[in-house]
């Protein structure tokens, strides 16, 4: 039996399963331990798609006057965010003149379920007619020969792709630091990381730089960084959302994901990119409702529209290395879902501390396979030199980060013969075990929640040179990615820090393919939410 | 099931030539004994006469004085389905480089294999011409290794759990080289992907990479170590080739690497149940090849066990050089190369259903082996029945030619003999044949009951080469063909004559008198 890595130790007893039998929740406290200071009236957010879709349908706005109201909030928020790798302003003026011809002459049927709506891709999405990098120099400069499947479907209801967002390297990372271009700030204080990996689209999406915009998810990549900058992000279910044309990272756990400033462009978004697609064998065929239909807007719910929804909280979630600002966000958050009508009681899943080590040797290992091809031999950066082996070490020394070399090496080393078994099947296992414990817990429960991250938006630098520090703050979310479950975040309040406080992300999870049942618990949440406003101060000088 | 982009075989295209009538026009039996299979094919029995090849033969035995070769083959068959295994291009040997490649087959960020039913289909129909289990599950898995012609850094292949294993190959040795009746084990049966082909600059400065081939469906077949020498090797690939051909999963040509043999030979000394050390040989372009091939490299390691350079027999992979007829080290291999096997992620496990399995059971054709005993119990003799079954074609011909009621044995001579040797002076393939099966079921059904003799049968009976030998012989004899114009008609028996003496005495009578009375009058 080799000895075990490091990261696999430490990780291992970074938390113990408490067998602390099931309670009743009672806590019961203020909401926001650090209410928004914004300029902004506090409210339901409301739909910008919606509002987009009703001013091309009157008339009262064209798409080119939309696009130009993003553009310039881009232009001035964006040399401080830093959210886009690739800004493609001019080619969105033209998307949105075009779109603009085609009401005039073809009238309402122009009009797409996203017209007009301007999206923020992550730039390991690949786009026709834009650089997709992955965040990474070994691809610099590399335009993709197609759209990925998500992009081409926004793109055909009538969304117009406003530039690729910035990321960790191939998505390996949780603070967007390890983009080989630029570091990206968090809109509600630039001197703190944005999460990640989608921070470019989870901060450009805070930073109304666009109205939604799509991430991918590996092992919290949307929903870590949605909590962070104080927007909605949902990850599907597996299999949910076609991942052709998105950068593998680590296939059996990677989703494409979506962020929004509301429930219901989550929704929205969702509907026109989920569904099977020929080109992706593990895209699901299970049918593909309107997410939208079930978002009762907040004048028609009853007192306790939550009637008869079970909710378990995650008991493992809540304790220790847990920010006490964040435990008592997501203990108001659940009081808040009980006087809505649900029933709060706490939850273990005997799994939880297991899934961090078992998802880093799974994502390592697939990582290292996935990333065997930017071998500088048929595009991207190749260094020249006299022999084979050289040219492929030194167009991958070169043009790969040090994050991507660490996981690399960690993944061959755990796939490599003698160490299969005690690395790669073993944590194989431990996902198969963490599934069954969700499976069971998400009989008795509707629907899970817990904190999207132990701690509200850090200090950029803070965790640089402690990676494992870094990898632990994925403990709220890999879980899910192991089991393949969809989760959706929704803003539920702040803790301190920054100038306006910073914004906390509640985790809701559900069964398989129940993205329908959490939009509509988010919705709910987010329409009942009092006094609270998630825009970033930034916007209130705008 | 996973889903498929585009399905389908290709159909091998039939180029039929214009062929003349067929007639025979040779008396003379058959000289000799040719199969098709290519080791046979390209062993030249006009040079090398039975009786030399029994003494090459013996000479061999001798040589392994003591010792005892074991072979075992990796067989990669390409199979020919429409599109590639994992993505919808087309493969076509010999295309334009890198004219048949897609973001896909690239290995370009963001692309996703999808697997082609169709390759599933054909693993299932060879797996169970090879006898194997099938398993209901199997699942791929990815094997990594770098290589400019590896465009993802891995193969798609099956690791631990192939489609089919623990079947057989049985076969018959050509009468030839002893004849006998072999069976030869097959470990497993598993589907993967090709690799694409580096092209080397003549400099040497540089290589060029052609990803035409990259991702186009393969199976392997890795034999049991079963086989003592290069005549079993050999027609162990052959057979699989003929059940590659007779079952229409791939062209099975081993020119154009659509079937490829590996060979692994160890030798030992007779009695000891361990293996010696394995060498591997690749770069064999026949069977002929192979056999010879091996051959060398069991005297090679016999000779170094005699001199006690035992040692210098090292795990390595060695090159067949066809020109000196030698084989020559490749790569030492250092230590077990580790390809980081692990389930591919991108793809669901492929399950089957008995139906599925049993469907294509009942759609196979009748197999090599199957027709070796039918017509053995037919009471030919084992010459004429690896002839007539190892020939997809020339069985199919021998069949209906017996479903139109001929006698087999008479069938089996006339194909074998005359039929043969007039398709081969004319370069033609027995389906290309305008004699048809009812054709000779009725000459040989006509011969038996006495209308014809057989002598008869094999008379020139085509006008256009009757015709052809008249006007020689008339050119040839201007000062005749004057007198004869001139009113001496007696002549026409001398023209007649000379046609006869020029056609052997083949042609028809009847026929050469209309055709020169014609001639002489007309022209």
């Amino acid at each position: 039996m080799p000895p075990p890595l490091q990261a696999h130790r430490m990780l291992l007893s970074h938390r113990r399963i408490s067998p602390a039998p099931r309670r009743r929740f009672t806590a019961v406290s203020s909401l926001s331990s650090a209410p928004a200071k914004t300029a902004v009236a506090p409210g339901p957010p409301p739909s910008s798609i919606l509002s987009i879709r009703d001013s091309l349908l009157s008339g009262e706005r064209t798409a080119a006057d939309i696009t130009s109201e993003y553009l310039s909030r881009l232009r001035r928020t964006e040399p401080s965010v830093r959210s886009f790798i690739h800004v493609a302003d001019a080619a969105a003026e033209r998307d949105a003149e075009e779109l603009d011809r085609r009401i005039a002459s073809g009238g309402k049927d122009a009009v797409g379920p996203l017209a007009g709506v301007l999206v923020g891709v992550k730039d390991n999405l690949c786009t026709v007619d834009m650089p997709s990098t992955g965040g990474s120099r070994i691809l610099d400069g590399f335009q993709p020969a197609y759209d990925a499947t998500a992009v081409r479907r926004l793109r055909d209801a009538g969304a117009i792709v406003v530039g690729k967002t910035n990321l960790d390297e191939f998505g390996m990372g949780s603070t967007t630091e390890g983009s080989a271009y630029q570091v990206t700030k968090n809109p509600w204080d630039d001197s703190r990381v944005p999460g990640g990996s989608s921070g470019g689209s989870a901060s450009a999406v805070s930073a109304r730089q666009c109205v939604v915009s799509l991430g991918s998810d590996t092992g919290g990549s949307v929903r870590q960084p949605a909590s962070f900058c104080g927007v909605v992000g949902l990850k599907p279910t597996y299999g949910r959302v076609s991942r052709f044309g998105l950068m593998a990272y680590a296939s059996s756990l990677d989703v494409v994901g979506c962020f929004g400033s509301s429930v219901f462009d989550t929704a929205t978004m969702l509907s026109v990119i989920a569904g099977h697609d020929k080109m992706d064998s593990t895209s699901s065929s299970h049918d593909v409702p309107d997410y939208r239909s079930d978002l009762v807007s907040l004048n028609l719910l009853e007192s306790k529209p939550l009637n008869n929804l079970r909710i378990g909280i995650v008991q493992e979630t809540l304790g220790e290395g847990v920010d006490t600002g964040v435990i008592s966000s997501i203990k108001a958050a659940a009081s808040h879902l009980e006087q809505l009508g649900s029933v709060v009681e706490e939850v273990s899943l005997p799994s939880f501390s297991l899934g961090l080590p078992a998802y880093y040797i799974l994502a390592s290992s697939e990582a290292s396979s996935n990333l065997s091809r930017y071998d500088g031999i048929r595009y991207g950066k190749q260094v020249s030199a006299d022999e084979l082996n050289e040219l492929y070490g030194d167009s991958r020394a070169s043009g790969l980060g040090h994050e991507v070399k660490m996981r690399i090496l960690m993944g061959t080393y755990a796939l490599s013969a003698g160490y299969y078994d005690a690395y790669y099947k073993r944590a194989q296992q431990v996902r198969t075990l963490v599934k069954k414990s969700f499976e069971e817990a998400l009989k008795r429960y509707d629907v899970l929640i817990s904190p999207a991250a132990p701690s509200a938006a850090y200090k950029i630098g803070e965790k640089t040179n402690d990676p494992l520090a870094m990898y632990a703050g994925d403990i709220m979310t890999v879980n899910v990615n192991l089991a393949g479950l969809p989760a959706l975040v929704v803003p539920c309040g702040f803790v301190e820090g920054g100038s306006a406080g910073l914004p906390v992300g509640l985790q809701m999870i559900g069964s398989p393919f129940s993205e329908g049942n959490l939009l509509r618990v988010g919705h709910i949440f987010e329409q009942t939410l009092q006094d609270v406003s998630f825009v970033p101060p930034m916007l209130a000088d705008l | 099931m996973a889903l498929t982009l585009l399905r389908g075989i290709r159909t091998q295209a039939l180029f039929r030539a214009n062929a003349g009538l067929f007639c025979t026009t040779r008396l003379s039996p058959l000289a000799r004994f040719t199969t098709r299979v290519e080791s046979v094919q390209t062993t030249n029995p006009k040079t090398a006469p039975k009786s030399i090849q029994q003494a090459a033969k013996e000479a061999a035995e001798q040589k392994m004085q003591g010792f005892e070769a074991v072979i075992g083959i990796e067989t990669h068959v390409q199979l020919s389905t429409i599109t590639k295994a994992f993505c919808s291009c087309p493969y076509d040997y010999g295309s334009q480089p890198n004219s048949t490649v897609c973001p896909t087959c690239m290995g370009h960020p963001g692309t996703l294999p999808v697997l082609n039913a169709k390759v599933v289909e054909c693993a299932v129909k060879l797996a169970l011409a090879l006898n194997c289990e099938i398993s209901m599950t199997s699942k791929f898995d990815r094997k990594q290794y770098f290589y400019p012609d590896l465009p993802k850094g891995y193969q798609i292949s099956q690791f631990d759990i192939p489609i089919a294993d623990k079947g057989y190959i049985d076969l018959d040795l050509p009468v030839e080289f002893g004849g006998g009746h072999r069976r030869f084990g097959v470990t497993r049966v598993h589907m993967e992907e090709d690799a694409g082909k580096l092209l080397h600059s003549e400099s040497g400065n540089y290589s060029q990479v052609d990803l035409n081939r990259a991702g186009v469906p393969l199976l392997e077949i890795v034999s049991e170590p079963d086989m003592r020498t290069g005549i079993e090797a050999a027609e162990y690939g052959a057979e699989v080739q003929r059940l590659v051909r007779y079952l229409g999963v791939g062209n099975g040509n081993m020119q154009e690497g659509s079937l490829r043999c590996d060979v692994n030979v160890s030798v030992r000394p007779i009695g000891q149940s361990e293996f010696g050390t394995k060498v591997e040989i690749k770069n064999m372009n026949s069977f002929n090849e192979i056999s010879r091939a091996i051959d060398y490299e069991i005297s090679r390691q016999i000779h170094l066990h005699k001199e006690s350079q035992a040692d210098q027999i090292v795990q390595e992979t060695r090159l067949w050089d066809e020109s000196s007829q030698k084989t020559f080290t490749m790569r030492k291999k250092e230590g077990l190369a580790d390809y980081r096997y692990f389930p591919e992620p991108d793809l669901a496990e492929v399950v089957l259903t008995s139906e599925y399995i049993d469907e294509i059971r009942n759609s196979l054709p009748e197999l090599p082996e199957a027709k070796r005993r039918r017509y053995e119990n037919m009471g030919l003799s084992m010459q004429d029945v690896i002839f007539l079954a190892n020939d997809d074609n020339v069985a199919h011909f021998f069949d209906s030619t017996l479903e139109h009621g001929a006698d087999a044995k008479l069938a089996a001579n006339w194909i074998m003999g005359d039929m043969t040797a007039y398709l081969k002076d004319e370069k033609l393939s027995i389906h290309e044949s305008k004699l048809t099966p009812l054709e000779l079921s009725e000459m040989i059904a006509s011969i038996k009951n006495g209308t014809i003799s057989g002598k008869i049968a094999k008379e020139i009976a085509d006008p256009g080469a009757i015709g052809a030998m008249v006007d020689k012989v008339l050119a040839d004899n201007p000062k005749q063909l004057k007198q004869y114009r001139a009113g001496k008609t007696k002549l026409q028996g001398y023209f007649a004559g000379q046609v006869m003496k020029a056609s052997k005495g083949k042609a028809s009578p009847v026929l050469l008198n209309k055709i020169l009375g014609e001639k002489l009058k007309g022209n």
